[in-house]
């Protein structure tokens, strides 16, 4: 693999540029490198993506490798896996994580099988790309979280990237990768910023940042509920209470040692998780504590999920539903208080 | 079913190697499903098996039509396409067997062989997955300006799912090299055609794309050949999609252990018997003089010869070892 992964310490020069032009910059600098990476989807070509997430692309590239489709994820995303399993990598973005349950057959019974059944004979390098989570009263239909539904699936590489630098550096990976990868971005970070270098770089899958140090608990996050365990980690230093952040950023593969090793730093563990608390993010982490680290835990570990309940619309409502840095801080306060 | 199965004014016409060659291919497909049957009713092979047996003329009139390096994506009924397109026996009858020297190394199965340096790509488990796969491949080929074409098989079991309409969609609005043949044996597993759809004619969806659709008798090789080998021609010089529908029969059940009879009536079985592709050729071979019964029974002796090695390698072949159970989930 060509580029290195460089840490901001390092990097000499960057700037401040958004989670959606991260991932701009990203596909532009591999496209440019790999001539046969092709984008499909809907709104992607001259529009640039509902989300701004391939502005300018369709200037740069054309009609021939930004292919806007009709609206028929199903067979959009399994001619991309076929594309894939032809020589071509393709790109295939659902733009609502919602939308791949309309795809769902070929993700998981075609992509994600392929390689194993064909005894590692064909490949398939498609890239299904999705934004999820809640953002401002989007509704039952267009608000989900249900990332870890693909982390279950045996041959399918899952990135829930939470800043600039590891949207465009997950990515550059991910196409470059011989097999399928879900990379599900938030609809609610695309205009945040953060410092991404000039310079070029890859973050590698399966490995966890930790964003803030801490020695009294950790908050294992990913996506924008990482964002939130920072806020909460900064009010939460002010009352006295240490909080190690940690962010695997790719759920499959699954850093376990990162987690492990934090916990046995802190003594205890709080994860928190946009999807609901059942068979989920949540539930592995606290799996992943028992499994590796038990005897470390001073605390049967805590969860901070949405609520069980159908995505509500009016705000009071949505805002019910949503782990807040207010419930996180209220919650780990109590949790090391108990 | 008043017309003859294979005209003989056609077999009078057509180059006899041809004719030969498709009248050997249809016979391995053929004996080599027999031998299937045989082995899995013996408790042989594990897993479940769906029989190419009556269907012979669709993959053979087709695949013989497209070079090695054209990709083929089939179904679950899939070992005739996979013969068709070149594999070699025993790398079907191994992965069939479950063992190490299968074409997918026995992690796949029957609804599992795959082959890209066959240009095979794949049987497939899911009803009409391959379509839209088949259709990202003609994208591929023509990106790449490869020339290859791409072949969906499916049955009319598919022609309902949104894979089907959506994957026309697109290869008619990307002008793409791909051909998709409709085996329309009637039945999709239990359910009759007419009882699933209104509109009966499949190759008249291809109107609603704006794509070419043709009709063919599926148990005359020489008409699915000459169909085929215009949509081929057609795909490869960038004109586009075709929709060709076969009409033929599997003469077993959906899969073995089905009898086929709950559904079906004895008398359509055995009337759909009576049209076998190739007996039918094999008569009007012998009836026209285009071949003797010495050529047509040397042909019959290599295809036994062909499929008792077969057997002998795959029975010999060794299981895989349970430790390999991990490897190939991801690629290199």
């Amino acid at each position: 693999m060509k580029g290195k992964e460089v840490a901001l310490t390092v990097a000499e020069v960057t700037r401040e540029i958004s989670y959606a032009d991260a991932g701009v910059e990203a596909l532009r600098e591999e496209m440019l490198r790999d001539e046969t990476i092709i984008y499909l989807g809907q709104g992607i070509g001259p529009r640039g993506g509902n989300f701004r997430q391939t502005r300018g692309l369709w200037n740069e590239f054309g009609d021939e490798r930004l292919r806007d489709t009709p609206i028929c994820e199903l067979s959009a995303t399994g001619m991309a896996i076929g594309a894939a399993m032809a020589g071509t990598r393709a790109v295939v973005d659902e733009v609502f994580l919602d939308f791949s349950l309309e795809a769902m057959t070929q993700i998981v019974q075609q992509a994600a099988n392929i390689c194993y059944s064909s005894n590692g004979k064909i490949e398939a390098p498609v890239i299904v790309r999705a934004a999820m989570g809640a953002i401002r009263s989007a509704g039952a239909h267009h608000s989900h979280s249900f990332y870890s539904w693909f982390g279950s699936v045996p041959g399918l590489e899952v990135a829930v990237p939470a800043t600039p630098y590891d949207v465009k550096g997950l990515l550059k990976s991910a196409l470059r990768k011989s097999g399928p990868v879900i990379f599900i971005e938030h609809k609610g970070l695309y205009n945040t910023k953060g410092s991404v270098p000039i310079e070029e770089y890859l973050v590698p899958f399966g490995k966890a940042r930790i964003h803030r140090k801490g020695k009294d608990v950790s908050v294992v996050a990913v996506s924008k509920m990482v964002n939130f365990a920072i806020e909460a980690a900064i009010a939460l230093e002010k009352e006295g209470i240490s909080v190690e952040v940690v962010d695997p950023r790719t759920i499959a593969p699954l850093d376990r040692d990162a987690i492990a090793d934090s916990i046995r730093k802190t003594g205890r563990l709080v994860v928190i998780d946009e999807a609901g608390p059942m068979y989920g993010f949540a539930g592995e982490i606290m799996a992943v504590a028992c499994e590796e680290c038990f005897d470390a835990l001073d605390a049967p570990p805590l969860r901070i999920c949405s609520l069980p309940v159908p995505h509500p619309f009016s705000p009071p409502l949505e805002n019910e539903m949503i782990p807040s840095v207010n419930r996180i801080v209220s919650k780990v306060r109590e949790f090391m208080t108990a | 079913m008043e017309k003859a199965v294979v005209e003989k004014t056609v077999v009078e016409k057509m180059d006899v190697g041809l004719l030969l060659e498709l009248y050997d291919g249809m016979l391995k497909l053929r004996e080599f499903e027999l031998k299937v049957q045989e082995l899995y009713r013996r408790g042989l092979l594990p897993g479940f098996v769906h029989l190419y047996l009556g269907e012979e003329a669709v993959a053979v009139g087709v695949c013989s039509n497209l070079q090695p390096k054209d990709l083929v994506y089939s179904t679950h009924r899939g070992h005739g396409h996979a013969l068709a397109k070149g594999l070699p026996a025993r790398d079907v009858l191994a992965e069939l067997w479950g063992k190490t020297t299968g074409c997918s190394g026995g992690r796949g199965g029957s609804m599992h062989l795959y082959a890209p340096e066959y240009g095979f790509m794949g049987t497939n488990g899911i009803v009409a997955a391959g379509i839209p796969l088949a259709t990202g491949a003609a994208l591929s080929a023509k990106l790449r300006k490869s020339g290859q074409v791409a072949v969906a098989f499916f049955g009319d079991g598919a022609v309902n799912t949104g894979s089907f309409h959506e994957s026309l969609n697109f290869g008619a609005i990307w002008n793409l090299p791909v051909v998709y043949v409709c085996e329309n044996n009637l039945f999709a597993t239990e359910m009759a055609f007419d009882r699933a759809t209104k509109n009966t004619s499949v190759q008249s969806r291809a109107a609603a794309y704006k794509m070419l659709g043709v009709e063919v008798d599926g148990n005359d090789v020489t008409a699915v050949y000459d169909s085929a080998k215009e949509a081929v021609r057609r795909a490869r010089s960038d004109g586009g999609p075709t929709l060709i529908e076969c009409k033929t029969y599997r003469i077993v059940g959906h899969h073995e252990g089905d009898p086929g009879t709950d559904y079906r009536t004895k008398e359509q079985v055995e009337e759909w018997k009576r049209r076998c592709p190739i007996r039918t050729l094999r008569d009007a071979l012998l009836d026209t003089g285009r071949a003797s019964a010495e050529t047509l029974k040397s042909i019959d002796e290599g295809v036994k010869h062909w499929l008792d090695d077969a057997v002998q390698f795959a029975k010999q072949s060794p299981q895989p070892l349970p430790s390999t159970v991990g490897d190939h989930v991801f690629g290199r």
